[in-house]
């Protein structure tokens, strides 16, 4: 053992088995049960970090995740690295690799300290005074500079390869926090034989337990009964207990987010084991026993490593068995320092003196210290310590007056030990909305009344001491099983005065003194009274102003003591200040766990359509729209895009293309009332439409403007074959539900989303038909059984078949519906039949093409959820003698009869081989100057092969009465001169649809 | 006012800074006041500043429910940018980054608005068509936002990932050099302490009730927890509350309130050195002075007065973070909250006049109108003191939602913020 102050046995940690870890470089030894905070105070190291703002030195504070002070960062690899860790939350393994944070160039040297000596010049807020003038050295000078000194630790800079999962769990008592209180609960309310769940946030169950070495429980040492506790839940079936587990927030109904660590406490975790895992656990009952956090003591140059909170340092030596110092000096205004100082004085560490802020301290404890021929001083502060990088002594005065001090004495030591009392831990229950009440006898802030179905037990609602927990948690969590069963339990332990002091202590220091209320953000008293000076009277100014509490650590030390600092300043008592709001998380969360699975091809899903296969294997070159991935184009060789489309393009015009549209929304409405749904959703009149008839339909929403499109096809009389874009399929159906079931709840109509149920085959092109001829049974193809815009029902290679004739390309052409699980046997039975033909298959470039050649509109593209159908010349759509659809009133409104409104026209450059860019904007006058009268822009553009040039859609105000103007795109490198014409470019008199 | 600067600061670090006066007073109500601004975010206290300043409306007063800021202002990621589509939002969001550019010297507080560029992420075709339009519209308006490519994007911003095995790979971005971020509280202090030096009274913890109106209509005064304040004028700037403000009126308006939440990490050393949204897969950030990555995403999908969300919102936001910053997955999530937006059918505020004589609304700003603080609130000033519309805030009437003449940004681009 080479650990200078390890004791020689005792406490939870295993001294037979070494770790050896480094610090900033450094080697040292540690034990297993040791946290990086523990080994390191057992190796005489207190200096573990330097502030936030003043880079001070500082030492370990506390022993938990309150600490704010000794944060570090954790290297396990290159890709492994976690800034902004508690040296107290690290557990130590084999080959740990820490290192300090925010100094340059080292911990025990750092540059960034010269801001101490300008700390009267920059306090609370002064960058809200100055780094005004000139006003560009803000960008270049001042900002960056604050934020080199600013931030913590180093942010990763690889992508973090490991794993995190999720997990949702139900039960019917959850209990958060495993000391005496949680456990008391846990033990009831598991005799109720309903499901129990008991997290803790900690390596170990047993919370303040695991450093009691004093006490009897039921006749056993408390850690027998620990263990024995312990061993009973465990055997419970019905018991789920996890420790490591930070239940970071409270959601509404009952809702618990919990992060559990998995594999950092490990030195070698097994490959591809995961991190962490988040549970989300619904409770029917919860029991808060999250304990209490030890205040800090207020006053000056109370920051100094070597200075930490007195119960944190009887943790660290009954738990770990390690000594904060040789001799330490315990200041107090709470009795359980005492406590502390007789255990130190146990393990042979020298208590310099107690320095008591009360007057009269008096009680067991007080007695017992004294006994030992501790000496006490009564009614006295500590003002002051002495030190650099490790405290060596401190001032202590008498209080003679109310926020006065007598003559100053100085007391040598390495330590000092500091107890203020102890703050419950509220902050679950404030997040799960419960009201927090003060307290007038304990001088703190107490769960109220309840919000959720919660009940606090122990520390946490001010029930202090062993015997209290024990009781208010059995109790707690007999009640929230709703189990009739009691317990009282036998516990010898001496237990002192809940009461403590809040705020800060008096003290001769002078204007210069240093008394940190929020260690980590460099908070001091002055800074509080300051923000009051300069008229900031809410709490939540106050912490926004001077930064308290907004640390990693929240303020969990510092919100109460910087209460009082506030309420002295104010001269208003702590409950007319109030509380700042608590907010989720608890402690931080590592945002991995909470991504979870959702990485790489996890992040969203990915569908496929039954021929995304076939694509993949002919070289096909995908686009992601919506979730889908949806084959772009061809590439034949070396092709690019564009040359891959112009080839598609002409095959499809001269021959046949084949093309997968089976992304396409479906959804089947049927019902006696089908026809009439449809004619209050659609534009379109649905009535008349015959059966085996298909029809263009036009979807608006409220607002009157486009939302989606798609061919309708109608089966029979009662059922209709929807298609929706492929983006929109969903919210469509969303949108159908929504009207059927509030709107119109007396249709009967039943909506199914069928989009994966078909296989969807366009063929397009002259020789469609002869293709598919050999292929069909019991289907006559030919243009007088089957014409244009219907649709018929057969089989075709054996399997059945919704076959529609329908065009998006102009040309002849077929859509061929068949069960998803049949697509790529026909489809290949297609291809197989077309190649004698030409027959080629393209993808959505193509697509677009082909439909702009014709001045079809896509969706969200000639569309922006600003046009109406009128807009997009869609005004033969509308059933003109309904008396209402969907959009319907809005589309009355004046503004969209306004002549000015923008309207669908092609474009075509006076130079054919300009292709215009698409979102490029459209003036009339050429030669504007920012800002420029626009007056639209282009909507789809494009160099179409079969016309020998490019064309392009627009969509320019009052377009169609401009057929024939010249108009001007306006690009950084000049004016493109283009003329309005139709939005039909090729085949305007639409024959070739018939073949 | 006692003037900010660096040699103030020195001057009174002599003196251990205790020669400050308070920013601003804490007036009791008087009886009566020539206008009233509802609601104490950066809104209304700018509305009241530029009422004083140029409208020399010096009689008049903020009233603020709880603490200056406390509304979405101080509970904003506040990203700032003018590269919106339509002529009238880029001439608004303009005016406001115009005002922005000299804000902390006119105010005498540095408002700390840093223009670190906003780079908007491009996935889909379709995103690129969308930004390409914005970009091509808002250089004809005179509006700087510039198309990068994916290389571009991540010479910009270092920590992004282009790779291809993202699920919606980065194909470019547009990027606003002149948006940026700033301090939220700065810009509420600084408003109140500037309107507080005019003469206007700016009175915390005073909740409006209820509106009176005389035989005429017109307002004449509010009753609110400090008791009943005369006034003829009104402006309301109660963001999420502004149904209810209004309703108190018997005003009603097309507004739905949703909660929208905010996240930050623990601070860290500069890394991220702009502002990156996403909006195909719902995330944004950048990172705040103090170190912090601010975050955040869409709305929750309920509508709610709670100021708290859904935890698989969260989740979703980080999901996203996480995928186009892969190295950030290790951070840890510091604070998470919500705020209530206040949402229009077509994603764009309204700033205007109402039908009763005497009241003014400016709202629907929903979860982009921190950038807009000063341009909305100097708009709304002009409009109540003239009792017409500036130019600018003209189009963005309450009765376009029955006329028609709407400017739909969300339908345009569906981005938010
Ligand atoms: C999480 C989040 C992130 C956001 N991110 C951005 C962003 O990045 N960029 C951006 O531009 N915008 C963003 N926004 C939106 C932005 O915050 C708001 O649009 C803007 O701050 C609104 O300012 P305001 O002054 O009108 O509102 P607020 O600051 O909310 O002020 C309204 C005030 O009215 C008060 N009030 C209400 N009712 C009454 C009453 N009856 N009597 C008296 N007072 C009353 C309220 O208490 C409140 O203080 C975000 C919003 C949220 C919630």
């Amino acid at each position: 053992m080479s650990a200078p102050f390890r004791t020689d046995a005792g406490g939870q940690i295993d001294r037979r088995k070494s770790l050896t870890f480094t610090f900033d470089g450094r080697t040292f030894q540690g034990v297993e049960g040791d946290t990086l905070a523990s080994a390191l105070l057992a190796n005489g190291v207190h200096l573990m970090g330097r502030s936030f703002k003043y880079h001070r030195p500082r030492g370990v504070l506390g022993a938990g995740s309150e600490e704010p002070n000794a944060l570090v960062s954790v290297r396990r690899d290159k890709a492994r690295v976690t800034p902004n860790l508690r040296a107290t939350q690290v557990e130590l393994y084999d080959g740990l690799v820490a290192q300090s944070q925010n100094r340059w160039p080292s911990l025990n040297f750092d540059m960034g300290a010269v801001t101490s000596l300008l700390s009267p010049f920059i306090p609370a807020g002064f960058y809200y005074k100055t780094f005004m003038w000139p006003r560009k050295a803000w960008d270049h000078l001042y900002e960056p500079a604050i934020r080199a000194a600013a931030g913590l630790g180093d942010a990763p800079t690889e992508a973090d390869p490991d794993r995190y999962l999720n997990r949702f769990a139900h039960c019917e008592v959850l209990v958060i926090g495993a000391g005496p209180a949680g456990l008391a609960a846990a033990l009831a309310a598991s005799k109720s034989g309903q499901r129990v769940m008991l997290v803790d946030e900690q390596a170990q169950f047993g919370g303040s337990l695991l450093a009691v070495t004093d006490a009897l429980i039921d006749g056993k040492p408390a850690q027998v009964w620990l263990d024995e506790t312990l061993a009973t839940l465990a055997a419970n079936p019905k018991v789920t207990m996890i420790c490591r587990a930070n239940a970071f927030g409270y959601f509404a109904h009952n809702m618990i987010g919990i992060t559990e660590r998995l594999s950092e406490h490990q030195a070698h975790p097994d490959a591809g084991a995961p991190r962490e895992r988040l549970w989300q656990v619904r409770a029917r009952e919860v029991v808060l026993a999250t304990g209490a956090i030890e205040r800090p003591l207020v006053f000056p140059d109370n920051d100094r490593p070597g200075v930490l909170l007195a119960d944190a340092a009887r943790i660290y030596l009954n738990r770990y068995g390690v000594k904060p110092g040789k001799r330490v000096v315990v200041a107090t205004g709470h009795d359980e320092a005492y406590r502390a100082a007789l255990d130190m004085h146990r393990a042979g560490v020298e208590i310099a003196a107690i320095v008591d802020a009360r007057p009269y301290p008096r009680g067991p404890l007080v007695e017992a210290a004294k006994a030992a021929g501790l000496t006490v001083r009564e009614g006295y502060a500590i003002t002051g310590t002495i030190g650099e990088l490790r405290v060596n002594g401190a001032y202590i005065a008498p209080i003679i007056a109310a926020g006065q001090v007598g003559q100053t004495e100085t007391l040598s030591c390495d330590g000092v030990l500091m107890s203020g009392g102890f703050t419950p831990s509220v902050h679950l229950f404030s997040q799960s909305r419960g009201k927090v009440v003060w307290d007038e006898t304990l001088e703190t802030y107490l769960p109220g009344q309840s919000a959720e179905a919660e009940r606090s037990a122990g520390a946490c609602r001010g029930r202090f001491g062993l015997a209290q927990a024990l009781a208010d948690g059995f109790a707690a969590g007999a009640d929230a099983a709703r189990h009739p069963v009691t317990h009282s339990f036998a516990v010898e332990a001496v237990e002192g005065d809940p009461k403590g002091v809040v705020g800060a202590l008096p003290h001769n220091r002078g204007q210069g003194a240093k008394a940190f209320i929020d260690w980590q953000n460099d908070v001091t008293t002055k800074d509080l009274k300051l923000a009051v000076r300069e008229g900031f009277q809410s709490i939540e100014h106050i912490k926004r102003y001077t930064t308290t509490g907004m640390a990693t650590d929240q303020g969990k030390t510092s919100n109460l003591n910087a209460l009082g600092v506030i309420s002295d300043a104010l001269h208003r008592p702590i409950p007319q200040i109030g509380l700042t709001t608590f907010r989720m998380p608890y402690t931080p969360v590592t945002f991995g766990v909470l991504a979870g699975m959702a990485r790489g091809d996890l992040f969203d899903p990915i569908r496929t359509t039954p021929i995304h296969d076939w694509a993949v294997e002919q070289g096909a070159v995908f686009e992601d729209v919506s979730l889908w991935k949806r084959a772009r184009f061809f590439p034949q060789g070396r092709e690019d895009m564009e040359a891959a489309v112009r080839r598609e393009c002409l095959s499809v015009r001269k021959d046949c293309g084949i093309f997968d549209a089976s992304t396409l929304g479906k959804i089947e409405v049927v019902g006696p009332d089908a026809a009439e749904f449809m004619n209050r959703m659609y534009i379109n009149a649905w009535t008349k439409l015959g059966v085996g008839k298909c029809r263009y339909g036009i979807l608006c929403r409220e607002d009157g403007f486009v939302t989606d499109d798609g061919v309708v096809g109608r089966i029979a009389h009662d059922r209709f074959h929807v298609t929706t874009t492929t983006g929109g399929a969903a919210r469509v159906l969303g949108m159908m539900e929504d009207y059927l079931q509030t709107e119109w709840p007396e249709l009967n109509v039943w909506l199914t989303s069928t989009t994966e149920q078909w296989a969807v085959i366009a063929l397009q092109g002259p020789k469609a038909r002869t293709i598919l001829e050999g292929l069909v049974e019991g289907i006559d193809l030919s243009p007088e059984a089957l014409s244009h815009m219907s649709l018929t029902e057969g089989k075709i290679c054996g399997v059945p078949t919704r076959l529609f004739r329908v065009s998006f390309s102009g040309e002849l052409g077929f859509e061929i519906n068949v069960p998803a699980e049949h697509g790529r046997k026909v489809w290949e039975a297609i291809w197989a039949a077309g190649q004698p033909h030409g027959l080629t298959p393209y993808g959505t470039e193509t697509m677009h093409v082909l439909r702009a050649e014709k001045g079809f509109i896509i969706i969200g593209q000639e569309t922006d959820g600003t046009a109406t159908p009128d807009d997009v010349g869609l005004t033969w759509a509308v059933g003109k003698a309904k008396p209402d659809y969907v959009g319907k009133r809005s589309l009355a409104r004046p503004a969209m009869a306004d002549p000015a409104r923008k309207q669908l026209v092609g474009l075509l450059t006076q130079d054919p081989a300009v292709v215009l860019d698409e979102g490029a904007q459209i003036i009339v006058t050429r030669g504007q100057k920012p800002p420029m009268k626009l007056m639209g822009h282009v909507t789809s553009s494009y160099h179409s092969a079969v016309m020998g040039r490019s064309i392009a859609l627009a969509m320019v105000s009052g377009g169609r009465a401009r057929r024939g103007e010249t108009l001007h795109v306006p690009m950084p490198e000049g004016d493109i001169a283009v003329t309005v014409t139709s939005p039909v470019f090729y085949d305007p008199e639409g024959a070739r649809v018939n073949g | 006012m006692q003037k900010f600067s660096a040699f103030e600061l020195f001057k009174q670090g002599l003196n251990g800074q205790a020669g400050w006066k308070p920013q601003w007073r804490s007036p009791e109500p008087k009886a009566a006041y020539d206008a009233v601004i509802i609601g104490g975010g950066g809104h209304g206290l700018g509305a009241a500043y530029y009422l004083a300043k140029q409208h020399g409306m010096r009689n008049i007063a903020v009233l603020e429910k709880g603490w200056l800021g406390g509304g979405n202002t101080g509970r904003n990621t506040t990203i700032i940018r003018s590269n919106y589509l339509f002529d009238e939002s880029a001439g608004l969001y303009d005016h406001s980054v115009k005002l922005w550019e000299g804000l902390s010297q006119e105010l005498n507080y540095n408002v700390m608005f840093s223009q670190r560029g906003v780079m908007m992420l491009a996935h889909t075709v379709h995103d690129v068509q969308v930004f390409k339009r914005h970009v091509h519209a808002n250089r004809a308006n005179g509006v700087d936002n510039e198309w990068l490519s994916p290389e571009e994007a991540k010479a910009y911003c270092p920590p992004l990932n282009i790779s291809d095995n993202m699920r919606y790979p980065v194909l470019g971005a547009a990027l606003q050099r002149r948006g940026g971020t700033a301090r939220h509280d700065a810009v509420a202090w600084g408003y109140a302490r500037a309107a507080d030096d005019l003469g206007v009274d700016i009175i915390e913890n005073c909740e409006v009730t209820g509106i009176r109106r005389n035989a005429a209509g017109a307002v004449e005064a509010v009753e609110t927890t400090k008791g009943l304040i005369r006034t003829p004028k009104i402006g309301v700037s109660a963001a999420g509350h502004t149904s209810v403000v209004l309703g108190m009126a018997g005003v009603r308006l097309p507004l739905e309130s949703y909660p929208l939440q905010a996240l930050v990490s623990e601070p860290i050393k500069p890394v991220f050195p702009c502002v990156v949204m996403s909006n195909t897969i719902h995330a944004y950030i950048s990172q705040s002075d103090k170190g912090e990555l601010v975050i955040g995403a869409g709305t929750d999908i309920y509508t709610s007065y709670t100021q708290r969300g859904g935890l698989h919102i969260s989740q979703h936001t980080l999901e996203a973070i996480c995928e186009l910053f892969p190295a950030f997955r290790r951070m840890r999530m510091l604070r998470n909250w919500g705020g209530i937006v206040d949402v229009t059918p077509d994603r764009s505020p309204i700033v205007a006049k109402t039908p009763v004589p005497g009241l003014y609304v400016n709202c629907g700003w929903g979860t982009g109108g921190f950038k807009a603080t000063p341009g909305a609130a100097h708009t709304l000033a002009w409009t109540i003191a003239k009792d017409e519309p500036h130019p600018i805030n003209a189009p963005f009437t309450i009765e376009r939602f029955r006329d028609g003449h709407l400017i739909d940004e969300a339908a345009a681009a569906a981005v938010a913020h």
